[in-house]
């Protein structure tokens, strides 16, 4: 155990007995190109059972430069990749304002069923009632969990939802005959809103919430009048603290003709406890890939589903799916189709429905990202109701938790009970010369994810740690433990900081260089 | 991160409370961000300039400056043309980092209305005032 005492930096004591992280053998590895040998190959081509049929020579040209591999060479390539990788499934990943929860496997064992996974997605709708019914009754899952009407499950991801919010709103402006020039948009929204908005053509109005942290609907009147849309709204915002006077700003809003865009990317936090349709909200976007345990960050597509008040859903994008009742089958007899009126299933179909002449059109080919839809659906029949309400509760617990263990040793600039995350700032180790950034850095080596830095704005220096409900005790408890040492190290030894991290592959990158003159070719 | 005796704010230049400076010579006003903005947005690696020729009203957003820590919307405290843009801040951003005040300028701003430009240099702090602002 004597190498547990000295590191690669050369940084005596940089392990201790309870990190969790410790050096191991990690590989080198070449690009698939210099590992390319003439010849090699890894697949063989099925015998031609067809006659032979030379294509015409123009459309013909050199055969792509691919590299020439065997599968061994291409299975240790990606599984040395992947060796590199730190995802949630290998260590705690506590990403303010990301949601990065685990990914139940049972997502995935449902998506790659066959009906689902090889459907095709021009189907003839008689021919895939399964998948248009999971596309129906999630959308009605999601409006009940959002207090909203209608759902569009169409959106790509957070930002696309965002945007298919505001043409939603745009779409409504102009319906009613007068289009409106700017949105309101708070320093505690997402940093995507004003770019959603400058989109559809609207002018970003940036106001600040008070010294709590929370918006006034006083800063919120000051600025709304009949040429402003509407207000961006993120709650619990990206201090994670909650917009309590959320219901009057909405009348605010409301009584000037604007609409309300509540972000939901923040959902993890009220599921089941507070429904934003009946905060005022008009719209609002949620993150598959947060909320409802999808893959999250080059793991897979995301989804950002909208839900909408009733007075919005004509402008949502087409198809829509409508559950229909069944014409009666004339060959059935009349008493094999009194048995069926109590069978859902025979009594009722569902229907792509385009025919919606205030849509916005289409946002997305096909029906969205539908495996990421499956993998949703499975998560919320999983849990249920109570345990989606569960999952907010413990999602706000452990952010308390760490928030309270950690104010002694970091500077929390807002204290006061937070919802699923909490903002520090290295205002405490600014004066050893220790930034934000090193010990961001310096806890890779206790083998967790550095934590959201230098966002949300509004906070000099911020931390924001984003624990989620899937972490046990346990694995909190040795978090606050390395984030104690590391702010411990801060003050007896600054210089472990600033080299870090020292245990991954890679040391401290020269970001400045590879943003001020990055490299785009090999 | 420079405590607030460190840093260079010189006197003979003008403060907006959003970091930038103003200098002025004649209707000529040259504009950047202060030793305050470049320490804290850390290293620059990105400015994106406006157009020659753009017309500004104070407070409008001209520009940005993107560090590896933030990206932030640039203001201009005067009204005014466009007449020049920092053509050597392309290539090399650290100018804003290294001289805020002298080679890392953003933009000049040809004003066209004696007064306003007056009344809006009125509005802009000097080096106490803003040291003050600082403070808090």
């Amino acid at each position: 155990m004597e190498d547990q005492n000295s590191c690669r930096g050369g940084f005596e004591n940089c392990l201790n007995a309870q990190q969790t992280a410790a050096s191991g053998l990690i590989f080198k590895e070449p690009f698939l190109w210099e590992k390319s040998r003439d010849g090699r190959c890894a697949m063989s081509i099925p015998m031609q059972d067809v006659e032979h049929s030379p294509l015409d020579p123009e459309l013909v040209g050199d055969a792509p430069n691919l590299p020439q591999l065997s599968e061994l060479d291409v299975v240790r390539h990606y599984t040395r990749l992947s060796q590199w990788n730190f995802g949630v499934d290998s260590g705690m990943y506590p990403l303010g304002s990301c949601t990065m929860k685990y990914n139940p496997k049972t997502n995935e064992v449902q998506a790659s069923r066959l009906g689902f996974a090889g459907a095709h997605p021009l189907l003839d709708e008689d021919l895939c009632q399964g998948a248009l019914e999971l596309i129906y009754n999630l959308e009605q899952y999601l409006a009940e969990i959002t207090g909203m009407d209608a759902v569009t499950l169409q959106p790509a991801a957070g930002a696309h939802g965002e945007l298919a919010g505001m043409l939603t709103i745009h779409a409504y402006h102009a319906k009613q005959g007068h289009q409106r020039t700017k949105i309101i948009i708070p320093d505690t929204a997402h940093g995507t809103n004003p770019a959603s908005a400058t989109l559809c053509g609207y002018q970003s109005v940036n106001i600040h919430s008070g010294d709590n942290g929370i918006l006034t609907p006083e800063a919120v009147a000051a600025v709304m009048d009949e040429e402003t849309a509407g207000i961006m709204i993120t709650n619990p915002n990206t201090l994670g603290l909650f917009e309590e006077n959320i219901k009057e700003i909405a009348q605010i809003v409301h009584a000037k003709g604007g609409l309300v865009y509540g972000d939901g990317a923040n959902l993890n936090a009220i599921m089941g406890i507070v429904k934003p349709g009946e905060l005022g909200i008009d719209v609002i976007h949620l993150n598959l890939h947060k909320t409802f345990t999808t893959p999250h960050g080059g793991g897979g597509p995301g989804s950002g589903p909208i839900a909408v008040v009733k007075a919005l859903e004509p402008f949502l994008p087409v198809p829509r799916v409508e559950k229909i009742p069944c014409s009666p089958n004339p060959n059935q007899s009349s008493k094999e189709r009194g048995n069926n009126l109590n069978n859902d299933k025979n009594s009722y179909k569902y229907t792509l429905v385009y025919d919606r002449p205030d849509s916005m059109g289409r946002l997305l080919t096909f029906h969205g990202h539908f495996g990421i839809l499956v993998r949703a659906y499975s998560y919320i029949l999983s849990m249920g109701a109570k345990g989606l309400t569960d999952v907010s509760k413990l999602a706000v617990l452990n952010a308390n938790y760490i928030k309270e263990l950690l104010k002694q040793d970091f500077y929390l600039p807002y204290d006061r009970p937070c919802m699923h995350e909490c903002v520090f700032t290295d205002k405490f180790q600014s004066d050893n010369g220790v930034t934000t950034l090193d010990m961001a850095k310096r806890i890779m080596d206790y083998g967790f994810h550095p934590p959201t830095v230098y966002f949300p704005l509004v906070v000099h220096g911020a931390i924001m740690i984003e624990p989620t409900e899937t972490e046990s005790k346990q694995t909190i408890d040795q978090f606050i433990h390395a984030f104690k040492s590391v702010a411990q190290e801060a003050k007896e030894n600054p210089e472990i900081l600033k080299s870090a991290p020292h245990l991954p592959k890679l040391s401290r990158l020269d970001e400045v260089s590879a943003a001020r003159k990055p490299v785009l070719r090999g | 991160m420079k405590e607030i005796t460190e840093l260079n704010l010189p006197e003979d230049i003008k403060y907006s409370d959003s970091h930038e400076w103003a200098k002025v010579d004649a209707e000529i006003i040259t504009i950047g961000i202060d030793d305050y903005a470049q320490d804290q947005l850390g290293e620059v690696v990105f400015v994106e300039l406006p157009e020659v020729g753009a017309a500004l009203s104070k407070g409008d957003q001209f520009g940005t400056v993107e560090s590896v820590k933030a990206v932030s919307e640039i203001y201009t405290p005067v009204s005014g043309e466009v007449v020049e843009v920092n053509a050597n801040l392309p290539d090399a951003p650290e100018l804003v980092n290294n001289s805020p005040y002298d080679e890392g300028w953003i933009i000049k701003i040809k004003a066209d209305d004696p007064s306003l430009l007056a009344s809006e240099l009125n509005d802009l702090k000097d080096k106490a005032a803003y040291i003050a602002m600082l403070k808090g």
